[in-house]
């Protein structure tokens, strides 16, 4: 156990690399035993990163070192930097790596039946689990270039995946705008990387982030860094691309896209709190951050409301619910190093990473569910649906819970991270609690007058023959509902465990390079 | 003059990513932005390339290798990463531009963009 442990960080990241080329492979021998192939790797890899979580949360960062004779010998002997490639896994990766696996897990298995239908199911798993073994990258290698290219993976094949569905115009749209707007991010996160090693020699974060100097191009790569992530999490006014290629993807994929789009978010919080956390100018990023976060939060609801599409409505008001996290964070990362820090800074961090772990269990729900609504009504077109619930009672009820979360009604989990927000960032500045409260009214608004349209109402003539979905989409939807039960029963614990480690591990950037580069003082 | 010789590589660099962006933001034509798109990554290769450059270095080939100081390794390296991951993204948006054309019959975005949000 003890050295599955320490090989987990790469085992992590190996097991669906593994998996995806293996899928043709097995795919041939039938369905089964390549859909038996995904649920098993997928489900391993969500108990080794349950187990590393254990011993992260316990004994700290953890460190594996590519191709060295110990994995913890970051520095090899006789050189004073380390030049091997290093992943560094801390709460906070561990803590996004959670949600994914999570996530992932609830995707494949509502994926079994929701693209049942279609042909090229195997290149749809393959795809599903490089994207998998690109978000694992993401969150956790410590090396600048190594992120670009779990970035790229994750890109290529999430844009892929969005343009499966190749029978209409609208996915290869939406699949375009998304690559293209990965493939620029992409090639700025690289020219920031090259400006980066062109001053420090070094791709490590650790090492770069233990020498940086915040000279003029330190700043270019800076600013870089964020307009590329910023993008990449579809945050206004870089969003344009984000509902088209939210709503038009299989539904399962639309819900790993939203983590995606966290890991980016991630990627944000590690530049700004690691790789520049000792000399960045927190007042002014932090402010920047706070701001995109506002307008995320006000502009995503304002267009929600007016949404036909049931897809392209949630798309909206996952737009939203990004703003939330950003503000949470951002008014840590403005008062970041000053007294305020403890008082309420560290709260609203706390509280933003809640709202990253509860918007990644509530809004996949409520993708799935839309996704159901597909699946059996053959239209994303709300105006054209109506009274589903006399047939579709589980999907209802799902879609109630993921409502009630979104909106941040007491007593379920979208509250208590909400709550945690509004009373810290309430101290930052008032103006950010009042728009969280308004946008929060607007969500709930939105959400109930779509339960109407979809499922109220009575039976209509056209959906006589509609059936409940089938049981492996259930199981999706219900293992993401688990989840949204467990934080509502026990937000304390889920705090204490998880959560507030992550929001030491971003602050604490001492901690991080020393696990690289040794007690330096 | 050799100063200007070895700053040439970052000029071309900063050009080729310069008329990259102009043909992303204002180009209406696909293929034309897919264009853009591989030339912005042209750019950067060779921003990467050249910063790894030395002055009458050697290639870093470790076996009898002359004596006198290398080109840096590290970013020939991500040069090339950088070049496999553009060959995939290049085929994948090639790919999603011949199904857009056979849907819209159009490889004007202005026209393709029939969604309004």
């Amino acid at each position: 156990m003890a050295t599955l442990i320490t090989h987990s960080p790469i085992l992590i990241i190996a097991i669906p690399l593994v998996a995806a080329f293996l899928t043709p492979l097995i795919g041939m021998a039938g369905s089964k035993a390549r859909n038996t192939l995904v649920v098993v790797s997928l489900t391993f890899v969500a108990f080794l990163v349950f187990a590393l979580a254990r011993d992260v949360v316990a004994n700290g960062i953890r460190v594996y070192t590519l191709g060295s004779a110990s994995p913890s010998l970051t520095i090899p002997p006789g050189s004073m930097v380390p030049v091997r490639i290093i992943l560094e896994v801390d709460a906070m990766s561990i803590f996004f790596g959670i949600i994914w696996a999570i996530v992932s897990l609830a995707a494949a298995m509502f994926s079994l039946s929701h693209i049942a239908d279609e042909t090229g199911q195997n290149r749809f798993y393959t795809l599903l689990l490089l994207m998998v073994t690109g978000g694992f990258g993401m969150m956790f290698t410590g090396d600048l270039f190594n992120l670009f290219v779990f970035l790229e993976i994750a890109s290529i094949s999430g844009g892929a995946l969005i343009a499966f569905r190749t029978r209409s115009a609208d996915t290869q749209e939406g699949g375009f705008k998304y690559i293209v707007v990965s493939a620029i991010a992409g090639l700025m996160i690289l020219f920031a990387t090259g400006l980066l090693y062109a001053q420090y020699n070094s791709l490590n974060m650790a090492t770069l982030a233990h020498v940086i100097q915040f000279t003029a191009s330190d700043k270019i790569a800076l600013a870089l860094l964020l307009v590329a992530f910023t993008m990449k999490t579809g945050m206004v006014p870089l969003h344009l691309w984000f509902p088209d290629a939210y709503s038009v993807a299989p539904a399962s994929i639309t819900g790993m896209l939203v983590i995606t789009s966290h890991a980016c978010m991630y990627a944000a919080f590690r530049v700004c709190f690691t790789l520049y956390g000792g000399v960045i100018d927190g007042l002014v990023v932090g402010w920047i951050i706070v701001i995109t976060g506002l307008l995320t939060m006000f502009v995503g609801v304002t267009m929600a409301v007016f949404q036909k599409d049931v897809m392209r409505f949630m798309s909206y008001h996952a737009i939203s619910q990004l703003g939330y996290m950003w503000v949470g964070v951002g008014v840590g990362l403005a008062v970041l190093g000053t007294p305020e820090l403890g008082t309420y800074g560290r709260d609203a961090m706390t509280g933003g990473i809640f709202h990253i772990l509860n918007h990644a269990m509530y809004k996949p729900l409520l993708f799935f569910t839309g996704g159901a609504l597909f699946h059996c009504t053959g239209t994303r077109d709300l105006a054209k649906m109506g009274g589903l619930a006399h047939k579709m009672k589980w999907t209802a009820i799902l879609y109630i819970i993921g409502t009630l979360s979104i909106s941040g009604l007491p007593p379920l989990n979208g509250f208590s991270s909400k709550i945690l927000i509004y009373e810290s960032v309430y101290r930052f500045h008032p103006i950010l609690t009042m728009t969280g409260i308004i946008v929060s009214i607007l969500t709930l608004a939105s959400f109930t007058k779509a339960f109407h349209s979809a499922f109220m109402g009575a039976e209509l003539p056209e959906y006589e023959k509609v059936r409940e979905v089938p049981r492996s989409m259930i199981i999706g939807m219900v293992i993401l509902a688990a989840g949204i039960v467990f934080i509502t029963l026990f937000p304390a614990q889920v705090v204490g465990w998880i959560l507030r480690p992550a929001a030491n591990a971003l602050i604490d950037q001492g901690a991080y390079i020393n696990a690289v580069m040794g007690a330096i003082p | 003059m050799e100063r200007v010789l070895l700053n040439f590589p970052f000029v071309a660099a900063a050009l080729l990513v310069g008329i990259s962006l102009y043909i992303i933001i204002f180009k209406r034509n696909l293929i034309k932005l897919i264009m853009g798109i591989s030339m912005m990554a042209s750019g950067v290769n060779l921003f990467l390339v050249a910063l790894g450059y030395r002055a009458e270095g050697n290639a870093p080939i470790y076996t009898e290798v002359p004596a006198g100081r290398m080109v840096l390794p590290v970013p020939q390296a991500l040069t090339l990463t950088s070049i496999v991951i553009n060959v995939a993204v290049l085929a994948l948006m090639l790919t999603m531009v011949i199904q857009i054309y056979r849907h819209t019959g159009s490889l004007d975005a202005e026209k393709s963009r029939r969604m309004k949000g």
